[in-house]
């Protein structure tokens, strides 16, 4: 029971960053029908953003943690948004309207591209991060077992809640969110009732990539160490989450993000932990073949 | 000088890959005037209306409004400058509620009159108010027509352009449907540019109409005497109404 209730905190821990990143997935897939492969390297670049961010705090002796934290979060969301943007207006905006692949390899090409500049720029060495918030408590003791919560643990599902009753209430309640869900509905009805097109894909882009550089500079706390690879599997496991919970819709994503944290933790906890990564994947083939729209997919036919 | 008309189309010839659907059409609207423009399925009626709003964009000719020249502008541009669609197929938000779908239609609205406005397409269509938390996707054809065209209205616009209103609609509907526009047109001032393939109703509510056939202007004259007239008689109106 301790032990099971231990690896419950590390899966919804783990589970909130993919569920951050998948959100990014989901939302361009909405609006614009593609996947985008380079997303996984924007959580990349926010790691390594908010590593230099720490850095930048340490050398100006900011010692208080919440608000290094904080400022760190704000120029990690804010750099990624650049990222994310200049990627859309250079390697999708001049393909749209182009064969349906053609944006896809242009994303597999900036996730390449992305990779081997920041391995340049940055080495190829991991990096740790080092620690930025420690300690603890101990939640209960079962079994000889102590179930211990992490300070940081609840930093990173705090964060990630009220960001996504934040992003939430944003799609669902502004006059933003509103153009947004229009675009996605009917891209040309919205431009006939003034909507700019172009701007709101954009803002899709920003967000997602803010969103993608909060997992990424959780991911760097969490785990303590980063390199030029982390993209390629957080992204492509936060995309199986998003196709999980039925690409194109918001909670869906959420959900999916937590489902895999826990198929991932308690796998690697019950079974095997070098299989962690194929279990997650056997989930994505599963979904694919019986339920290719998800769990909270919207349905294909809609009464006109 | 003569005031422009607030709508000239000038020798617009538009494609589709490379497929022309229109070879050079002109016509002519007039402030405050409701101008019918009628012709067979894939005369080019609807290519006509989105070609005006920019979507496909006309590869040669002119549109003007209010006469400055919008050909090359995209579409978000050309609707802020007071022309409003009620698209072929009507294209309601399907996951938006009724509510949502004319917040929409008022984006480039003043925030400052949509309650007004609200009320006023309310009170014209008091089934849209019944339904006002109701998914658009869930609503009937007659009660998504309805939504169309209030949505259209919430921007407050000077021109109105119609894509087939009645379409798929049932006879009483649809006579509903054409004195809606006739009380926006005399009640509110708005020009009205009516696309359809029902000749009858709509020539009977016109001013003046124009006949489209593959892709040019075949025929134009007031709205009564195109009714009499015998070609149209006999494509568009023979075995349909009396």
């Amino acid at each position: 029971m301790a032990y099971f209730s231990q690896q419950l905190i590390n899966a919804i821990t783990l589970g909130a960053i993919y569920g951050l990143i998948a959100v990014g997935y989901t939302m361009v897939y909405g609006i614009i029908g593609m996947i985008n492969f380079a997303h996984g390297e924007v959580f990349m670049i926010g790691a390594f953003i908010s590593l230099i961010g720490f850095m930048i705090c340490g050398l100006l002796g900011i010692g208080s943690a919440p608000v290094a934290i904080l400022l760190v979060l704000l120029m990690a969301m804010a750099f990624s948004a650049v990222y994310g943007w200049a990627i859309e207006r250079t390697a999708y905006r001049p393909l749209r309207g182009s064969f349906r692949l053609a944006p896809l390899i242009s994303a597999i090409g900036v996730s390449i591209a992305l990779q081997n500049y920041v391995q340049l720029v940055q080495g190829a060495r991991p990096k740790p991060g080092g620690d930025v918030v420690s300690g603890g408590f101990n939640l209960f003791s079962a079994d000889g077992f102590d179930v211990r919560v992490t300070w940081l643990q609840i930093i990173i599902v705090l964060v990630t809640v009220v960001l996504m009753m934040g992003f939430t209430w944003l799609i669902a309640r502004t006059p933003l969110g509103r153009r947004q869900r229009a675009c996605e509905q009917d891209m040309k009805m919205a431009a006939l009732l003034g909507v700019n097109v172009d701007r709101t894909i954009s803002l899709t882009f920003v967000l997602g990539a803010a969103l993608a550089a909060v997992a990424g500079m959780l991911f760097l706390m969490y785990y303590g160490v980063i390199d030029f690879f982390i993209g390629f599997l957080a992204g492509i496991k936060a995309f199986t989450a998003a196709v999980l919970g039925g690409i194109g819709s918001l909670p869906g994503a959420m959900l999916g993000g937590l489902l895999i944290g826990l198929i991932e933790v308690f796998w690697a906890a019950y079974f095997s932990s070098e299989y962690k990564d194929v279990a997650a994947f056997a989930i994505l083939v599963l979904v694919l073949i019986f339920r290719p729209s998800g769990l909270l997919g919207k349905p294909e036919i809609e009464k006109v | 000088m003569a005031e422009p008309p607030i709508l000239a189309v000038k020798g617009v010839k538009t494609f589709y890959g490379a497929i022309q659907a229109l070879h050079g059409v002109d016509l002519e609207v007039a402030r405050g005037e409701i101008v019918a423009l009628i012709g067979a399925n894939g005369a080019g009626k609807s290519t006509l209306l989105m070609t005006i709003c920019g979507n496909p964009r006309a590869r040669a000719g002119a549109v003007q409004f209010d006469g400055e020249d919008i050909t090359a502008l995209p579409t978000h541009e050309i609707v802020r400058r007071g022309v409003a669609q009620v698209p072929e197929g009507r294209r309601i938000f399907p996951r938006m509620s009724v509510f949502e779908n004319l917040q929409m239609g008022a984006t480039l609205a003043d925030p400052a009159h949509f309650s007004h406005d609200l009320e006023r397409v309310f009170a014209m269509f008091p089934r849209l108010a019944e339904r006002r938390d109701q998914r658009g996707g869930t609503l009937s054809g007659g009660e998504q027509q309805m939504l169309a065209i209030s949505r259209a209205l919430m921007s407050r616009p000077r021109l109105l352009l119609l894509d087939e209103p009645s379409l798929g609609l049932a006879p009483l509907i649809v006579r509903q449907i054409f004195e809606a526009i006739g009380r926006i047109a005399r009640e509110e001032g708005v020009t009205i540019f009516l696309v359809e393939q029902n000749a009858y109703h709509a020539l009977r509510l016109a001013d003046r109409g124009y006949v489209l056939a593959n892709g040019r202007v075949r025929l134009s004259g007031g709205g009564r005497e195109l009714l009499a007239n015998a070609e149209v008689r006999a494509a568009y109106l023979e075995g349909g109404h009396p």
